[in-house]
Parts: structure tokens; sequence; C-alpha cells
């Protein structure tokens, strides 16, 4: 098996992600996922494409009423229009998990690059930290940094954003890093970057042109996985009332308000938990179809 | 006379994304109890692919056996019912690769993998098994056969672990021994002493042994005849002394001139310009023309038939006569 | 004029480790245990021996990829480990290494022209005053490879073409050695060849020495002037082309050559057979005295006890008690 996988390659030159995109392409699943993500990212940034209605609006006079044709999804305890809030709400979670992902992302994938490509003692010490990390057990941590840096109460909206981003970070960085550690390890092995080596190429030169373009796609298929993993998390721990909660609006916080009267007012909690159901797997599939794009022997 | 494996007229095509890659078209060979037939071939000329199919472990899809037949004496492997099909390949073929450490099972000692095919078939029991197992690590000359029966794969150095598959191998007393490469992976000395052993047990079974290769030494040293593999064609087909003496294809005689030599320094080599064929798109004609120092107009145009060359001797070129009369 | 390249008593060692969070050294991995040789320009040195007998740490530590565990190498008279700075700079430009496997060497996502003009961006010193993309053009004509191909990525390429476009990278800086470590061991025979001239052919047009390692020993005589035979981390014999071949004392050597198998079919059943049995022991634990003892059938007590120097026995240097000539190959 050596001449003959080059006469099969195609002529065209195509890179990493022109090979995925022609693999991705092709596949129905990416597709459904990325309509699903793009109408919600749509809701996020213009919510007014979809509602007119205002979600601080309380109508006490209207709650708990059931999906009628001018409020389509009910209201709830509180009388808020459940439309206007779901709508609203994906804001606050994609918010979330796209800066958590990025904070997760880029600091794993740094520190893990760089313990992989010094490796000794710079890898000993971080990976020691990161176990530490990793045996917090994630909830609890989360509960932890919450409280501590919330112990006055009353932050603004950008704060408790903030600071849920700030605690997923903090909790889950050692994922990616290690991810990214193993990749870069690998990597380092590879005779190219011995060949660069034996040139006089600098470390910088070698991880910028050699090691993370051929690491990126493991991290890369986790940040998708893991953007819908974080705004489940927002909707747990706004559910638990340590997350983000009134006047942010998010499907966590309506999840939250709504769990007291499930069996009285069960729409209340339907609508923004199938809105973070349908998400969540969005990005999980879309990670699914990602990870068999980049990896050939999947194609 | 029917032959003990007969593989006659193989078509087999892989539908990739790219399009349809032809990889045997039209391979026939036979070999006989006693016999070592030797397949040359560079990587990709469809070797192992012929030794899969016979084996009936091909891929399929993407591959797909569109013509020919496998016969273990007499008996058509391809339309035979999976189960028979099963029996016979189980008792009558053995095969072994050229990565034995992937070939065996990392999770079990080298002992019960042997043992469990003879507990399977042969109705052993676990003791009788595992004697016989001693035995056949001992018949392939791994020392302390007792003990080592209880170790894994991975603490057998390469030429021990081939070793040990050989002993599976020989396990059920198959009559066809298919090598795929058995010593590419290895150092010459242990490639010379794996060699013989094969050769030794070959002789005194009086297995047919199909030995699958690119070396063109080993083929020299243990072959009785040869076939010789292109772009998924027999191009070639004589007893061994009379093909080192004088090729009668051009690409045999170029491939056996691009060799360095052990005993002379020599000049520069002759070498074979160019590159194999793409499976995809095989030239029209004879596929080696273009390749070909002889080559003329009629061998882009027609695909050469085998033309006999004396006993036993086919070669696949319009010139096959001229060729082997230098 | 001193020799271009020479290497004193080579050694480097591996630690061996057991556990997680305390690394302790449970032993040694004495790839390297003392190697000494010399090179002279233009020459081409040949290397061989087994998988793991530390043909390709050698030329890790000759690149300086790892640092060694004692000894001395002198390029053109200057100590090379001690170098640093431009000193060293210069020496990567010097001394080049082409390396076995054409799939892993060439980064995938470079194009060919980015891969081969890499030693330019490194060493901007050197590179063409003119458009570098001409002299990339140029270098991959001289390997062989169609220039118009520059945009191609590497999986574009055979394992053929790929060995010239690390050829063509090595080649860039207009080095005085080139380290190849078997360069030819992954390719068809066809291509074997093909690549095999072209080294030739580099060598006469720009007098480059080679340290060529490999493990076929047809290859090794068909390149080299002088030849190493190693066993173990250690070179056993050393001599030119035709005294390693036609006159081998050591019986290693001899074992080797004996077990290489001959295309001939003429000629079978004719030929000194020397069976070695076993396998290489472990270069963690080697054999006390001589390394090859344990498989040589020469072996007497003494071999045990005393390890045989590497001096001259018989006209070339060979590491036995019992040097003697043997002529195993047809
Ligand atoms: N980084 C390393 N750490 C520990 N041991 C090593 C390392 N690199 C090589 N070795 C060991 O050093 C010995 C020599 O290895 P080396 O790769 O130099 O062999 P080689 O002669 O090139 O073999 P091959 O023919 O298989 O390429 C081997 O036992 C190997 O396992
Ligand atoms: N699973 C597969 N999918 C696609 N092509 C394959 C597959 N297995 C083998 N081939 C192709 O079949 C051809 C012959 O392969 P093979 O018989 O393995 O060659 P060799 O002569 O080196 O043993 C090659 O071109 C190879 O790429
Ligand atoms: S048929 Fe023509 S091209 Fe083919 S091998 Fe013979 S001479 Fe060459
Ligand atoms: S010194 Fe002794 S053991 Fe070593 S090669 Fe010579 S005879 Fe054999
Ligand atoms: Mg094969
Ligand atoms: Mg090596």
């Amino acid at each position: 098996m050596t001449d003959q996988i080059a006469v099969l390659a195609p002529d065209k030159p195509r890179g990493l992600f022109g090979d995925a995109w022609h693999a991705l392409r092709s596949r129905p699943l990416f597709w459904v996922s990325t309509s699903l993500i793009l109408l919600v990212v749509l809701m996020a940034v213009f919510p007014s494409l979809f509602t007119a209605a205002d979600p601080g609006l309380a109508q006490l006079s209207r709650s708990r009423q059931p999906p009628s044709s001018d409020a389509w999804f009910g209201f709830d305890n509180q009388g808020y229009d459940i439309y206007a809030r779901v709508i609203h709400g994906a804001r606050a979670s994609i918010v979330v998990g796209v800066l958590a992902t990025a904070g997760v992302v880029v600091l794993g994938s740094t520190i893990g690059i760089l313990a992989g490509f010094y490796g000794r003692w710079l890898d000993a010490v971080v990976s020691r930290i990161a176990d530490i990390f990793v045996g917090v057990p994630f909830v609890l941590g989360a509960i932890v940094i919450l409280t501590t840096l919330n112990a006055s109460g009353g932050a603004g909206p950008v704060r408790i954003v903030a600071q849920v981003v700030l605690s997923l970070v903090v909790l889950s960085w050692p994922v990616s890093m290690r991810i990214m550690r193993s990749t870069a390890i690998a990597a380092k092995q590879q005779d190219y970057v011995k060949a660069a080596r034996a040139l006089g190429a600098s470390p910088r030169r070698i991880i910028f042109k050699h090691m993370l373009p051929n690491c990126v796609a493991p991290v890369l298929v986790y940040s998708t996985i893991a953007l819908g993993a974080f705004i489940g998390v927002e909707a747990t721990l706004s559910y638990l009332g340590i997350g983000l909660r009134q006047p942010v609006v998010s499907w966590g916080v309506m999840i939250n308000s709504a769990k007291d009267y499930l069996r009285v007012a069960p729409h209340a909690l339907l609508f923004p938990a199938g809105f973070l159901t349908a998400t969540v797997l969005a990005f999980v599939m879309l990670g699914d179809a990602v990870r068999e794009a980049l990896d050939p022997k999947l194609r | 006379m029917t032959a003990l494996l007969e593989v006659e007229d193989l078509h087999v095509e892989f539908r990739t994304r790219d399009g349809v890659a032809r990889v045997l078209n039209g391979v026939s060979y036979h070999v006989d109890a006693g016999e070592t037939l030797a397949v040359l071939g560079e990587s990709g000329s469809g070797k192992s692919v012929t030794a899969q199919t016979v084996m009936g472990i091909l891929d399929t899809p993407p591959a797909h056996v569109t013509k020919g037949s496998v016969r273990f004496r007499g008996e058509d492997l391809l339309t035979a019912k999976p189960e028979r099909r099963r029996e016979v390949r189980a008792e009558g073929i053995a095969m072994i690769f050229q990565d034995a450490l992937s070939a065996l099972n990392p999770v079990f000692t080298v002992g019960f993998q042997i043992e469990e095919q003879l507990r399977l078939r042969r109705g052993m029991s676990r003791s009788e098994a595992r004697a016989r197992a001693v035995e056949l690590l001992d018949l392939v000359r791994i020392p302390h056969a007792r003990q080592r029966v209880r170790e894994y794969p991975h603490q057998f150095s390469g030429g021990m672990r081939q070793r040990a598959m050989i002993a599976m191998s020989l396990a059920l007393d198959p009559e066809v021994l298919i090598a795929d490469e058995p010593t590419t992976a290895l150092d010459v000395t242990v490639q010379a002493q794996i060699m013989d052993l094969l050769a030794e047990i070959q002789r005194e079974r009086h297995m047919g042994l199909v030995l699958i290769t690119h070396d063109l030494g080993v083929v020299a040293e243990v072959a009785d005849r040869i076939v010789v593999m292109y772009a998924g064609r027999i191009v070639e087909q004589s007893d061994a002394l009379s093909l080192f003496r004088s090729p009668g294809h051009p690409y045999t005689a170029a491939l056996m001139k691009s060799l360095p030599r052990l005993d002379d320094k020599g000049a520069a080599l002759d070498t074979i310009k160019g590159l194999p064929p793409s499976l995809l798109r095989i030239p029209p004609g004879c596929p080696f023309h273009p390749r070909c120092p002889r080559a003329e107009d009629v061998c882009s145009a027609e695909v050469p038939a085998p033309a006999r060359l004396g006993l036993g001797r086919t070669s696949a070129c319009h010139f096959a006569a001229e060729v082997l009369n230098g | 004029m001193a020799e271009l390249l020479e290497v004193q008593d080579l050694v480097k060692h591996f630690p061996v480790t057991r556990g997680v969070l305390f690394k302790r050294a449970i032993g040694q991995v004495r790839a390297v245990d003392g190697v000494s040789f010399t090179l002279s320009a233009g020459e081409t040195l040949g290397v061989v021996g087994e998988s793991g007998c530390g043909k390709s740490t050698l030329a890790q530590v000759l690149m300086l990829l790892e640092p060694p565990t004692s000894g001395s190498a002198r390029f053109e008279g200057e100590p090379m480990f001690a170098m640093r700075g431009s000193a060293l700079r210069a020496l990567r430009r010097n001394m080049q290494i082409v390396l076995q496997d054409p799939y892993t060497s060439l980064n995938p996502r470079m194009t060919v022209g980015d891969i081969v003009g890499e030693p330019f961006e490194i060493h901007p010193e050197a590179a063409p005053k003119g458009s570098r993309t001409t002299r990339v053009r140029e270098l991959l004509d001289v390997v062989g490879l169609n220039p118009e191909h520059i945009n191609r990525y590497p999986h574009q390429f055979s394992g053929g073409q790929r060995q010239r476009i690390g050829i063509a990278r090595a080649l860039a800086l207009r080095p005085k050695v080139i380290v190849c470590d078997e360069p030819v061991s992954a390719l068809d025979v066809s291509i074997q060849a093909q690549v095999m001239n072209l080294l030739r052919d580099l060598q006469s047009e720009f007098g480059l020495a080679y340290v060529f390692i490999a493990h076929d020993l047809s290859v090794v005589r068909h390149l080299s002037d002088r030849v190493a035979v190693m066993y173990l981390g250690k070179i056993v014999e050393i001599g030119t082309e035709e005294e390693i071949y036609q006159h081998p004392t050591h019986p290693y050597t001899q074992a080797l050559l004996s077990a290489v198998p001959v295309a001939d079919p003429a000629l079978r059943g004719q030929r000194d057979v020397i069976r070695l049995t076993g396998d290489v022991p472990s270069p963690i634990d080697p054999p006390s005295g001589c390394r090859f003892r344990t498989r040589c059938w020469k072996a007497r007590d003494v071999c045990a006890e005393e390890e045989p120097a590497l001096v001259d026995r018989g006209g070339h240097l060979s590491a036995c008690h019992f040097a003697e000539e043997r002529s195993v190959v047809p």
C-alpha cells in the first residue's frame, strides 16, 4: 500500500477543510443540524423577527393560560408570554454556549499544545493540574465558584453571564487541553516535524506552521459537541438557581421558574425544554458529522 | 487432474467515491500439493486481494467479485453454500499475514488462540488442545514453548509472532497455506529463519504453499513456480529457473534489472520509467505499455493474450517470443 | 584537510521510566553505545544493521535532534554539540536529513512549494536573491518532478515522488552532508531504483557526502564507498564496500550477508549458509563482553569476559576476538 493511494487520489488540490466540506455536503445530518442551528442563531440575534411581544411584560391576569392563537405557547405562572420568552431566551443560552466554548478551546488548546510540544516538567505540571480539575464534580464545582463569586447577590445580567461562562471555562478546559496535548504529542513525533527541526525551525514556527494545522481537527469536533453541552449545562445551573436568573431571560431560567407549577402549567416547561433539547441535539449531530468528515478513515 | 487450489479468471472491482477501481482483471493460477507457488508483484498489483478472495475475507462492499471462480479440489468456493465454504476454508486452506501483531488478538494468550480452533473444530478438551498447542509452538521452534504458550502476543518479538502465526495456521493441518508477505516486516536474519521453517514444513506436510511477496530474492530461493502480477493481471507465469534465466515479459525483465546486487556494486541501475497505473484508469491495450521499453503501436490498441512459451510458461505480451530470446 | 565529519565515542542512552507521578529510571536503552567514524567530502558511508540496532538514533544525534549522552562530533573540525547561534545555523545549512517514511515526512497541510521553500524561510540569509519560486521550481526539476506541480499537496503524489520532494527540501540549502535514514526502504523495487539513481546523480553533481542508513545490504552496497555494520548500538565492522562484502571478518557481518536471499535460483543450495538462531537481545540489558556472543557460533569464554575492540584485524576494522575472513557472497 504505497503508491496506489496517491494514484487513487483526485487531481484537484483540496486541503483538509476542502475534503471535509466535500464529505459534509452529501450528509443529510449535517444539513438538518445546521438549519436548526441557524434558526436558533437567528432567534438570538434578531428576536424581533420572530415576535413583537415583550418578554418582560408580566400580565398576571393571564397567568398559566394554555397556548392560544395570539400566544402560541401560552403564559406562565407570572403571566409572561412563553413564546416571546423562548425566542428572547435563545440569546443568553447561545451567548453562554459560544463564549464558554471559545474560552475552553482557546485556553485548553494553548496549554495543551505547549504541554505537548515542550513536554518534560511543563507537561507534568499541567497534566497534574488538569487531573485535579477533572476530579472536581462539575456541578459541585460550579456551585462553589458561583456562590463564592456572587456572595453579595444583586449582579447585573452581564455579570451573571460572565460568571457562568467563567465557571464553565474553569471547570472544562482540561478536556480540550488533553485532546490537544495528545494530538500535539503525536504530531511532534511525525517525521515532518523532525525534518523542520533539522532545518533549524524555531519552536514558534513548528507550533504554528506544522503542529497547529494538523492538530485542530479533534478539538474542533469537541468544540461543536461542547457547545451543545454548555447550553445544557447553563440550563442545569439556572434550574438549580445558581446560574443565570432574573432579569436575564434564558431557557434554563424559564425551566427553573416553571418547575414548581409542572402539574398545573406543563406547557411552561415543555416549550423551553423542547427548544433546549433540539438545540443541544443539533450541535451534537453537527459535531458527529464534522468528526466523520474530518476523519479520512470514516469517509 | 484437478489442481489442489485453482483460481480462474478472477475479476474484482472496488466501487469507491472516485470511481470503479478494477483491481483484478482476470487472474488465474493454481497450486498443487507439495508445490510452492510464488506470487510476485509490486504493491497494489492485486496480490493480497486475490488471496483475500480465496479466503473469503474480502470486504464486500466496497469489493465486488464480478467474474471467475476459486476451486478447492474442484469445488467452486464462490458459489458454494456459506457453511460449506467456511468448512472448506477452515479445514483446507490457511493464511498468514505480513503484520503478525495485528493478526493476533492482543487480549488472548497465544496458546488460547491456537487452542480455540482445536476445541471448536476438532472437539478437543482443554488439556488436549493445550498439549497440541505446545507441540505446534515447538514445531515452529519457539523456545520454552511450554511457558510461552501462556504469554500474550505483545510479549513476543516480531520473529516469534510470525512463528506463532505459522503455528496457528498449521493447527488444523491445512492442505494449502497462503503466506501474504510473511517476512516483509522482519530483519534478514529472521526472514531467513522463517523462510527455512516454511520450506521445511511445506516439504514435510506436502502442502501447497502460495507465497506472496515483492522480493525477487525470496522468490528465487524457495519458489517452484512463479506468477508475476501487474495492474491486476498475471503478466508472466513460469517455473522459477527459466524465469530467472530468461524472463519472458518486459516487465519481469525490467524488474530484474532494476534490482541492486549483493555481489557487485555496479553502476547506475536500469529503472522502469513512470509509475504503476491508477486502477481507476488502466491504460488501454497492454497495461504496461506507458512504461514498456519495447512498446509499439499494437500495444496500446490490443490487450495481449497470454502466449505459450513452452511447458507451463506463458507471457501476456505481443512480443513474448522476442523478449524471451533477448 | 581534516575530515568533513569526525565522530568519536558517540553514546546515546534513553532512560526507561516507570511511574506516572514520580518517574524513576529503571534502566537505560543503550541505543548508540560508543560509535566512532569519519566521513570525508563527497563520500558515502553506508550504515547497516538489524532493526533496533541504533541506526536511526545515530542519525538523530548527528542531526542534533536528540542530545548525545556523551561523545563528540566535529564538523569541519569544529565541535558540533557545543555550537550555538550563527555557528549552529550554519551547521544546519550544511547538514540535512532525508527520512524513511514518505507518508509522514511531509506536512500534509503544506503545498509542495511551501515544503521545498521552507528552508529559505528559516534561513533567509541563504535564500536566492531573486524569486524563491523560481528556485523551488528548479529544485523540483533537479529531483525529477514536474515544476508545474508546485501547488499540489503531498497526498497527491506517490511514495517515490514524495521521497523526491523530501530530497528537494534537503538539497535546498546546498548542504555538504545529507543523512539518509532508510530513504528507499518504503518504496517498490521499480521506484527504489529511480530514487537510488537520483541520489547517485545528485552526489556527483553537487559533491555531496552521504551517511546512508538502510537495512537492505544490496542497496547499501550499491551506493556506498565505505560501510559500517552495527549491532546493538555498536559498530562491529567497518571498511570499504569491497572489504565488507567480499572479505568480511566479523561473524555477524558474515551471517547478515549470508541471510540475504540472492535473486538467482541457480545458486540454490550452493551458497555458504549461516543461520543465526534467536533474535537480537534487548538493548536495555545487552550481553556482557561481545554483544553478539548470544547468537555467535564461534563464541568462547573470552567473548563473555572481554569486549573485543574495533581494531584493524586483517586489513580493516573488526570487533571480534576471532576475526577471520569468510567469503559468503557468491
Ligand atoms: N525516544 C526513545 N526512547 C526510548 N528508547 C528509544 C527511543 N528511540 C529509540 N529507542 C530505542 O533505541 C534502540 C535503537 O533504535 P533505532 O530507532 O535507532 O533503531 P534502528 O536501527 O533505526 O532500527 P530500524 O531498522 O527499525 O529503524 C531501540 O531499541 C529503540 O527502541
Ligand atoms: N478496501 C479497499 N478499498 C478500496 N481499494 C482497495 C481496498 N483494498 C485494496 N484496494 C485496492 O486494490 C488494489 C490491490 O491491492 P492489494 O491486493 O492489497 O495489492 P498488493 O499486491 O500490494 O497486495 C490496490 O490498488 C488497493 O488500493
Ligand atoms: S505487449 Fe507491448 S507494451 Fe505490453 S509488455 Fe509487451 S511489448 Fe510491452
Ligand atoms: S568476539 Fe566472540 S562472540 Fe563476539 S563475534 Fe567474535 S567470536 Fe563471536
Ligand atoms: Mg499486499
Ligand atoms: Mg530506523
